[in-house]
């Protein structure tokens, strides 16, 4: 546990009017310091909050933006909803495959990338569209795969 | 088009997501006047009068939420439902990220029908970018006097927080949204009661869409006979529309409601791609069943969409054209449904989940003359039988489309390929 958490802790608690609400947003702030959440992680945070363990494995496994384990520097989500399909997406999600040698839903050996599906991101205007650490790029064309890859990211 | 906007003002009004260019445009004006001018059962006539409906997707008519409220002195809540993720849908995000002020305006006016003292912002956990306008617009709020106690010196008092998910379609759902915001697992609660009665925390809530909200304001400013102006009687107003899919102009056009669907996509979306007709239409979101090219003189609103056999619901209209294989598109959709689905229901959770299968060896021309009656067998097993609204949803576009287009679902097997052959992405269109 670092120890910054434990402020962390308290300051979700006080965030919110009841206390019960701050489970979610102290993963956030978890998750965005260390990257993802590890069981080890889990059961810190569950202690921080009077909470079982096993309650915070449950809801953090139930939400697809908490990660269980160790994900790239860049975390790439590809949209696959449909309006994106009909723009080339499965095609971009098959250059990103290429170009990185991981298969959606890896991460690359050098810890740079994670490459992942994204349900429809509600950004159709931009299909195809993906998101680098859930920042919008889009329109992507399959052919400038390459640029999303590049696009410089903020922590 | 050139129409005047009411909600989608960034088109017109660049910056007006800062604080100082929203004021400019006479940004918070309709809150002085809700405040100086209405007693709170005032507003809630006004948003009743005006016929404003909810424009997440089920079209019930606010006002008439509102006075669902007990008047039994415990606290009430405002939820505002910003977790949008129905495909084709893509309104509120724009909303939030480019005219934030707006909503935030509407739900300390909406608070004040209401009479809440708390109201909440369930921001999709996906949409970082509008989270950080949120949050932002609310401390401008509060700096400005416009939140916090004795708002411009009313009496009336109002905290607005802002709360991110994390990544699930369901909370897009009142009372999963709910669980989620009490932090649990965003799983859907038992109805009744309905969050009206016992919702956040077991307060008496009101959950509205951003778009919704959004629409008070202008009400204000304007008057219900100005809404009531446009659409239908019992459709009037402004409905945002999403539009994508094989258009020029793929986006986001507010409409007076009643416009036909076949302006929205030859005027408003710049019509088809060159050489592309239309092959079908979903015209309210995913959920929603498909309308055919010789339906599209049907005029958008709540009823006339219903009685072509289809729902207006969350106005994501994504246009297919001849080049699509139905078959893929029904999968991609039913597939959505099968991640998304959250798994406490027996129909749902397993439903989709065989639909999905059947439908992916069809379209690898793996699938056999029994596949059609499974998959309508299992939507039937699906239909009216599952605890939330996720289970019919996944069944709408699919149904239609193989009462629409049995042919090719039937061509798919017995020639053991695809018809249409694999390719839908034209490289030409870039």
């Amino acid at each position: 546990m670092k120890p910054e958490w434990r402020e962390w802790a308290a300051e979700a608690r006080t965030e919110f009017p009841q206390a019960h609400s701050a489970l979610l947003p102290l993963l956030h702030r978890v998750q965005r310091a260390e990257g993802w959440l590890s069981g080890e992680t889990l059961a810190d945070i569950a202690e921080l909050l009077d909470l079982s363990p096993q309650y915070v494995q449950s809801v953090a496994s139930f939400y697809s933006l908490y990660f269980k384990e160790p994900v790239g520097k860049k975390v790439v989500h590809v949209c696959m909803g449909l309006s994106c399909m009909l723009a080339g997406s499965d095609e971009l999600m098959h250059q990103l495959e290429e170009k990185l040698g991981v298969s959606q839903g890896q991460t690359t050996a050098d810890g740079e990338y994670t490459l992942l599906e994204g349900e429809c991101l509600a950004a159709c205007d931009l299909a195809p569209v993906a998101q680098v650490n859930l920042r919008y790029h889009g329109p992507v064309p399959p052919e400038k795969a390459d640029t999303l890859l590049r696009e410089e990211v903020s922590p | 088009m050139t129409q005047a906007r009411y909600l989608l003002r960034n088109q017109e009004i660049e910056d007006i997501d800062q604080f100082e260019v929203y004021r400019a445009h006479g940004g918070y004006d309709a809150l002085k006047k809700a405040l100086a001018e209405f007693e709170p059962e005032a507003v809630v006539d006004l948003v009743k009068r005006s016929g404003l409906r909810g424009r997440g997707g089920a079209g019930f008519p606010t006002g008439v939420k509102w006075g669902f409220l007990p008047k039994d002195g415990r606290p009430r809540y405002l939820v505002v439902n910003s977790d949008e993720a129905e495909p084709g849908t893509f309104k509120d995000r724009e909303l939030i990220e480019r005219n934030p002020h707006q909503l935030i305006e509407g739900m300390i006016i909406s608070s004040f029908a209401i009479q809440a003292r708390q109201a909440y912002i369930y921001c999709r956990g996906e949409f970082l970018r509008g989270y950080e306008q949120l949050s932002r617009a609310v401390q401008e709020a509060y700096a400005a006097g416009f939140l916090g106690d004795n708002i411009l010196d009313s009496g009336f008092a109002l905290d607005i927080f802002v709360y991110r998910g994390a990544g699930a379609y369901i909370c897009g759902e009142e009372s999963a949204l709910l669980e989620s915001l009490e932090g649990r697992r965003g799983n859907p609660r038992l109805k009744p009661p309905f969050p009206a009665v016992a919702g956040l925390y077991g307060m008496p809530t009101i959950v509205n869409n951003v778009e919704t909200i959004a629409n008070v304001p202008p009400i204000v400013t304007l008057g219900a006979e100005w809404y009531t102006s446009m659409g239908t009687e019992k459709s009037p107003g402004l409905k945002i529309m999403s539009v994508s899919g094989k258009v020029n102009r793929p986006g986001n056009y507010e409409i007076p409601l009643a416009t036909p669907l076949r302006a929205l996509i030859d005027d408003y979306a710049g019509g088809m791609q060159p050489g592309r007709s239309v092959k079908c239409v979903i015209p309210g979101g995913s959920s929603v069943p498909l309308l055919m090219p010789d339906q599209l003189d049907t005029p958008l609103d709540y009823e006339s969409v219903l009685q072509a056999g289809s729902m207006l619901g969350s106005g994501g209209c994504i246009v297919l054209d001849d080049t699509v294989c139905i078959v893929k598109a029904s999968h991609r959709l039913v597939k959505f449904y099968r991640e998304e689905s959250c798994g406490k229901c027996t129909p749902c959770r397993e439903g989709t989940y065989w639909m999905a299968d059947v439908l992916e060896r069809v379209e690898a021309g793996m699938g056999d003359e029994g596949d059609l009656a499974i998959l309508m067998d299992v939507a039937d097993n699906i239909n009216g039988k599952c605890f939330c609204p996720l289970g019919d949803a996944s069944i709408g576009f699919l149904v239609s489309a193989i009462r629409h287009f049995r042919d090719e679902f039937e061509a798919h097997v017995r020639e053991h390929s695809c018809p249409m052959g694999e390719k839908v992405y034209d490289t030409a269109n870039y």
